[in-house]
């Protein structure tokens, strides 16, 4: 058994420095991305949480131009670009996914203009592969404190807000009604979205943000209908999936090819997809119960999250 | 400017405006802006994984982009369309990080396949792309009443015995075709910006849907023109200058629709931009 289960955990693991910053911001990562995925995916906004990850790399990709920490490049980038995507959104869902897209394609576009001049002044090829796809394992202990203070913000915004982020989302026209300005909550809720986006994309690449923001969230979504619970079960499922994708990447390393691990995006991806495609196989099995949980704020009995 | 090199670049980035123009139009009308990013993006890992394997980049593009396509047209129906494109968007650039990570000389690549290195095409890509370009507008045009009214009114559609959920499938793939070709030339990013950028600012000034198309095109072609004058001269990358323009262009086109509303109080005239 001790065998085993050396087999499984590589000697030298939970010593590893680089191992331990991983679990650490993975955690805090995979709990924020959780919590905001099940109101990005409710909100039907996993368009603009996967572009704040990739404006957030133009950030990146500026930052490391100028040489400052890349972190902060990240997130001014990331709320910036939230800034005005609300600005020039309409209301209508379609308007909001283009006034998203060109967003996104001028500070792709951007992107291209730094890395591009990056590689011009240093002659660092990888920039480009690295800001996009990230590496768990090369998270500099320093950033640490700041990627944990602004998971914490996001959290504690959306536990503020959430009541009414719920309805503002399931039925506007009730949250007007009532004198809750819908506009400002959709843009606090942007503006969170890009702080939680940001801390994932610098933590894990913009690839993986997107894979921790939607895939749990919409899991979740299927297992449970009660938003407060599908949070905590996204939560509970992005930190199980990064985990896993963690000790994986780590055993990879005596994969073939030999002496190069496997990327820690690959597997958590995998994973991520794994848990959404089981949660199809339990609903076929099991009807879920009908939702009550939600009712007191939706009034009318609708559906409190529609399928997702 | 006009020789040589030069040349082939013009003419690949005029097929590729104009091909952008057509398809992009209707991802902004079906509001399908989120597939629009993900399959030229998603793309880019199969290009990967033929780099590994030893094939030509253009047939792994293709199978990416077309798998792509059909889970967004398949499962999207079933499941929330967005949550479903990022899905399939994270899976098709997880496996592409597999694929980098596996050869390491191929991560300069990655920069050329996300933004284009279009200052460097040869002639012998010329023709494939014309030909394939060809192929998914005349496809659009056999399907262009179906999809436009599949497109901006489901439920008439659906009433009038026009399989939405087909045209759906049918112009996803025209989208996969399209990228396929193009991403290799003008990369992943450019792509996407002439898809939505002119056809998100051409709806702004045209109603009718034809002269909207036509629009688009013509707006792409001078942002791609424009776009090459200025990355000749600075030697900055295409993709800068074309997102930039082409988000000059929307923002100018929605600074018109407001304008209109407020000076002449009118509304969208046609029965298209009212359904939307």
């Amino acid at each position: 058994m001790g065998h085993f289960f050396s087999y499984i955990v590589e000697p030298g693991f939970f010593s590893s420095q680089p191992v331990r910053t991983a679990f650490i911001v993975g955690t805090v990562v995979a709990i924020t991305s959780g919590v905001v995925g099940v109101l990005t995916v409710i909100r039907g906004q996993s368009f603009a949480g996967h572009s704040l990850a990739d404006v957030a790399t133009t950030g990146g990709a500026g930052a490391f131009l100028i040489g400052v920490s890349q972190f902060w490049g990240f997130l001014i980038a990331g709320v910036a670009a939230a800034a005005i995507m609300e600005a020039i959104g309409v209301q209508r869902r379609r308007g909001r996914d283009v006034a998203t897209g060109v967003v996104l394609g001028a500070a792709l576009g951007l992107a291209a203009l730094f890395l591009y001049l990056g590689t011009q002044t240093t002659s660092t090829t990888g920039a480009s592969f690295t800001i996009l796809f990230g590496s768990m394992f090369v998270i500099s202990p320093d950033t640490v404190p700041a990627l944990i203070a602004s998971g914490v913000i996001a959290l504690a915004v959306i536990a503020v807000l959430s009541r009414v982020l719920l309805l503002t989302s399931l039925s506007p026209e009730i949250a007007a009604a009532r004198g809750v300005s819908v506009r400002a909550v959709g843009a606090a809720y942007l503006a969170t979205l890009a702080v939680a986006v940001t801390l994932s994309a610098v933590a894990i690449g913009a690839v993986l943000s997107t894979a921790l923001l939607i895939g749990p969230a919409a899991t979740a979504l299927r297992l449970t209908r009660s938003p407060g619970r599908a949070m905590a079960v996204a939560a509970a499922i992005g930190t199980a999936t990064t985990w896993i994708g963690i000790l994986l990447a780590y055993d990879s390393f005596d994969w073939p090819p030999k002496q190069h691990g496997w990327p820690v995006s690959f597997f958590v991806v995998a994973l991520v997809l794994i848990a959404y495609l089981l949660s199809y196989v339990r609903r076929t099995r099991r009807r879920p119960a009908s939702s009550a949980e939600l009712t007191d704020t939706t009034q009318e009995g609708t559906p409190a999250c529609s399928p997702v | 400017m006009f020789t040589g090199l030069m040349l082939n670049t013009w003419i690949a980035a005029s097929i590729v405006a104009v091909i952008a123009g057509v398809t992009g139009f209707f991802a902004v009308v079906r509001g399908q802006t989120f597939a629009a990013h993900a399959i030229p993006n998603g793309a880019f890992a199969g290009a990967a994984g033929a780099g590994l394997l030893g094939l030509n980049v253009i047939w792994g593009l293709a199978v990416f982009a077309v798998a792509g396509a059909l889970s967004i047209g398949t499962f999207g129906r079933k499941a929330r369309q967005d949550v479903v494109t990022a899905l399939s968007l994270v899976l098709m650039l997880g496996i592409g990080a597999l694929f980098v990570s596996f050869s390491t000389e191929y991560a300069n690549v990655t920069y050329s396949l996300l933004f284009g290195e279009v200052f460097g095409v040869s002639q012998n890509v010329l023709l494939p792309i014309a030909g394939l370009g060809i192929v998914a507008i005349v496809l659009i045009a056999v399907l262009y009443r179906p999809l436009l009214l599949a497109s901006a009114m489901p439920e008439v559609a659906d009433a009038g015995g026009v399989s939405t959920r087909w045209m759906e499938l049918c112009y996803l793939l025209v989208m996969a075709l399209a990228a396929s070709m193009t991403v290799p030339v003008v990369g992943a990013l450019l792509m996407f910006v002439l898809m939505i950028g002119p056809s998100a600012a051409a709806r702004s000034f045209a109603k009718r849907p034809g002269r909207a198309i036509a629009l688009a095109v013509a707006i792409a072609l001078v942002t791609v023109w424009i776009g090459i004058i200025a990355s000749y001269h600075t030697n900055w990358p295409l993709g800068f200058f074309v997102g930039v323009i082409s988000a000059g262009f929307f923002l100018v086109g929605s600074g018109w629709t407001a304008v209109r509303r407020r000076w002449f109080g009118r509304r969208p005239a046609s029965v298209l931009a009212a359904a939307l």
